[in-house]
């Protein structure tokens, strides 16, 4: 029995420096940009590879063939995919671990109708749709986010259909955010060591310095909501970890883009990239305004 | 990761909370605001309460005068105390979280036999002489001048923004005893004294707050004798000795407010249903998202917690990230408390302006906010000094 504690265990640390590891090797710079000149078409070698380290299974119990670990390991793994910009419907395939045929070994491609309207991700490659009984025909339209493309549907499901995933969803999401969001002050910190004006690095100037401060405030705040929402499983902090994960990975793009100046403008940096798949998952799950009723209900009736 | 809670750890919540039910209807009524030595008496009364049951410098090593618990266990008293609306530490805030871990860090087994008991039993009350007229954010700038006589120092300058001085015993009191000069650097050259309020030549003018009260005042001293033997540290070492202080303040200080904050938003949501306004959905999410920001601030000082208790003491600079978060967090707070109150809210009867008025001080006191973001970006971030 321990106390209170928010520090990471031996195995904790190790399961989520060993994806970041495997990220590094496999899904790099290179790689990235790979996938953004291939209009976000998914790399099924690497989505087996995922499966095979146990990203999708992994909190399916060892009877069924899973790694049988939890939430809490689930979204430091989460985090380190958002770090890395790993695209794919990553959430609704570990979702789908153990309900689609495949998706816990990384063999099937999973995604969902989690943006709540006609709008799906990756439909054109998926082999199955969480919840649906089979795979809805739809119309590629272009997206703003270069690596998550977009289908729209004729006829969208009743919104019951993914509802049953939406708070575990929604939290996974939420660590996708976290990472994306600690990511951008690492890049953010980096240019401003580097990039020198007036003689000094710019990160030396206190508007610079303090855009810096505040990114790294917005996303421990968030880092830590989601940490404790995937120890607790309550349905009120998971919904707080989904609003203030997204607005710190918002947020803390915009400021990163401001940070990086007419170079944070351009299609080579990495920063818009960070920006737009943060705005779609900002759409996923749960939304600001459904997470803000949500909790506003809680508070409402802890009031009385 | 694990936030559950020993065995001993829910004993001991269970006793306190008992020992609250039975102690807080015996407390006297709350004095007024403005009446200082009658808030002195209640706030004393409280700690002697404390000290009585138990529970006084429970976080303190037991070498010190404390019980010696964990931070856990301090984290639940802080809980439990706020949530059963105990009162505050109040006019003991300096000596409980400031000069009494400093002296008890730092200071001789004299000092801490002298000093430490009386605020433990609410005896004595300190209060804070850091800033100068010419010395707030830069606080190593201060001018005050300590110039020793045989066995004392005499010290002439001024204090301000001490809060509590009126009714203060003794003073923590920052003093230049080495000139600034080319081999003396501002930061050193400066010591940590004891000073009885009471001393010839220490005059305390109050400043009245913009809240209409007088919360502190400016100090003014003028050649006041004070020991060498109430000095804290080494000579010149007193800006060391201070920074121990100053991460006290930003770890742990404001731990139970944000409890207290939940409670208020608790207060906001039923005033919202009684006026109608939580049908507002722009206010009703305002409300709803700072509940979920005091949720994650409240896991926030459990982590800062719980790595403290990992490295064995002091807190560190994860209480500017804490700080910058909470202090514009509580101020937002009281924005949307006169969002759901309207033109109520103007209305000086209830609390609720009052605690307005108080939120304006948090990203000043303690360290403003800029100063805060230097300090994240410069030792957490890393990012270099400015020229
Ligand atoms: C309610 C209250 C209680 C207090 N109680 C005490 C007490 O008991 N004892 C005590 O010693 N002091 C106390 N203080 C003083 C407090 O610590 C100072 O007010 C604070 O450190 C700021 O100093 P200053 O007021 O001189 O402002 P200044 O330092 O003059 O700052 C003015 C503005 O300039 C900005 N600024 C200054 N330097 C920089 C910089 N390097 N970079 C960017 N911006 C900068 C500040 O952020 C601020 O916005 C109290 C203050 C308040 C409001």
């Amino acid at each position: 029995m321990r106390a209170v504690d928010f520090r990471l265990t031996q195995e904790q640390g190790d399961l989520r420096a060993g994806v970041r590891d495997l990220l590094a090797g496999r899904y790099g710079r290179e790689a990235l940009r790979a996938s953004v000149e291939a209009g976000g078409a998914l790399d099924r070698g690497l989505w087996r590879e995922l499966g095979a380290a146990g990203f999708f299974a992994l909190r399916l119990p060892e009877a069924a063939g899973g790694v049988g670990l939890g939430m809490p390991e689930a979204v430091l793994v989460f985090e380190e995919a958002g770090r890395a910009l790993l695209p794919g419907p990553l959430v609704a395939t570990h979702l789908a671990a153990g309900v689609v045929a495949g998706a816990a070994e990384g063999a099937a491609v999973v995604t969902a109708f989690d943006l709540g309207g006609a709008l799906v991700t990756h439909l054109g490659e998926a082999d199955a749709v969480l919840g649906a009984p089979s795979l809805p025909a739809g119309e590629p339209v272009p997206s703003a986010d270069p690596l998550t493309p977009l289908h729209r549907v004729a006829s969208p499901p009743a919104a019951a259909q993914a509802a049953a995933y939406r708070d575990e969803g929604a939290l996974l999401t939420a660590a996708l955010q976290v990472g994306s969001a600690l990511r951008t002050v690492e890049l953010a910190v980096r240019h401003g060591g580097e990039r020198e004006q007036f003689g000094q690095p710019i990160g030396a100037f206190q508007a610079v310095k303090h855009l810096c401060a505040q990114m790294l405030v917005r996303a421990e705040v968030a880092r830590t909501a989601l940490y404790a929402a995937a120890v607790t499983a309550d349905a009120g902090e998971a919904a707080g970890a989904k609003l203030l994960a997204d607005e710190a990975a918002v947020r803390n793009a915009r400021d990163c883009l401001q940070v990086h100046g007419g170079m944070g403008f351009t299609w080579e940096a990495d920063v818009h990239l960070h920006l737009k798949r943060a705005w779609v998952r900002a759409e996923q799950w749960r939304r600001a305004e459904e997470a803000q009723e949500l909790l506003a209900a809680e508070l409402a009736s802890a009031a009385t | 990761m694990d936030l559950t809670y020993t065995d001993e750890e829910r004993e001991f919540r269970a006793r306190l909370r008992d020992w609250l039910g039975k102690t807080l209807p015996e407390l006297p009524a709350k004095p007024s605001p403005d009446d200082w030595p009658g808030r002195r008496a209640y706030d004393a009364g409280w700690q002697r309460r404390l000290y009585d049951a138990g529970y006084a410098g429970l976080h303190w090593p037991v070498d010190a005068g404390g019980r010696g618990a964990t931070p856990t266990q301090h984290l639940i008293f802080l809980e439990e105390t706020e949530r059963a609306g105990a009162p505050y530490v109040g006019a003991n805030f300096v000596g409980l979280l400031h000069a009494g871990p400093t002296i008890a860090a730092e200071g001789t087994a004299a000092q801490r036999a002298r000093w430490l008991p009386p605020v433990l039993r609410g005896d004595e009350v300190w209060c804070q002489g850091f800033s100068e007229p010419e010395a707030g954010s830069d606080l190593a700038a201060l001018r005050t001048r300590a110039v020793r006589d045989g066995d004392d120092y005499v010290i002439t300058g001024s204090k301000i923004w001490t809060s509590h001085a009126e009714v203060a015993d003794w003073c923590e009191l920052l003093v230049r005893t080495e000139p600034v000069s080319e081999a003396v650097p501002k930061h050193r050259g400066i010591s940590w004294l004891a000073m009885p309020m009471d001393a010839p030549g220490v005059t305390v003018r109050p400043l009245r707050t913009l809240a209409g009260s007088a919360e502190f005042a400016q100090v003014f001293l003028d050649e006041v004798r004070v020991p060498v033997a109430n000095r804290v540290g080494e000579e010149n070492d007193g800006w060391r000795v201070t920074m121990v202080t100053l991460s006290f303040e930003r770890g742990t200080a404001f731990v139970g407010e944000v409890v207290a904050c939940r409670r208020t938003l608790g207060g906001l949501a039923r005033a919202a249903k009684a006026n109608g306004r939580w049908d507002d959905p722009v206010l009703r999410r305002r409300l709803g998202r700072l509940y979920g920001e005091f949720g994650a601030l409240w896991r926030l000082t459990q982590w800062n917690v719980s790595e403290a208790q990992a490295s064995g003491g002091v807190p560190g600079v994860g209480g500017s990230v804490f700080k910058l978060a909470y202090s514009h967090a509580r101020q937002e707070l009281y924005d949307a408390a006169a969002q759901v109150l309207g033109a109520d809210s103007l209305a000086l009867d209830g609390e609720w302006m009052l605690d307005r008025l108080s939120s304006l001080s948090y990203t000043i006191a303690a360290g403003t906010s800029q100063i805060q973001r230097n300090i994240v970006a410069e030792r957490i971030l890393g990012l270099p000094k400015g020229r």
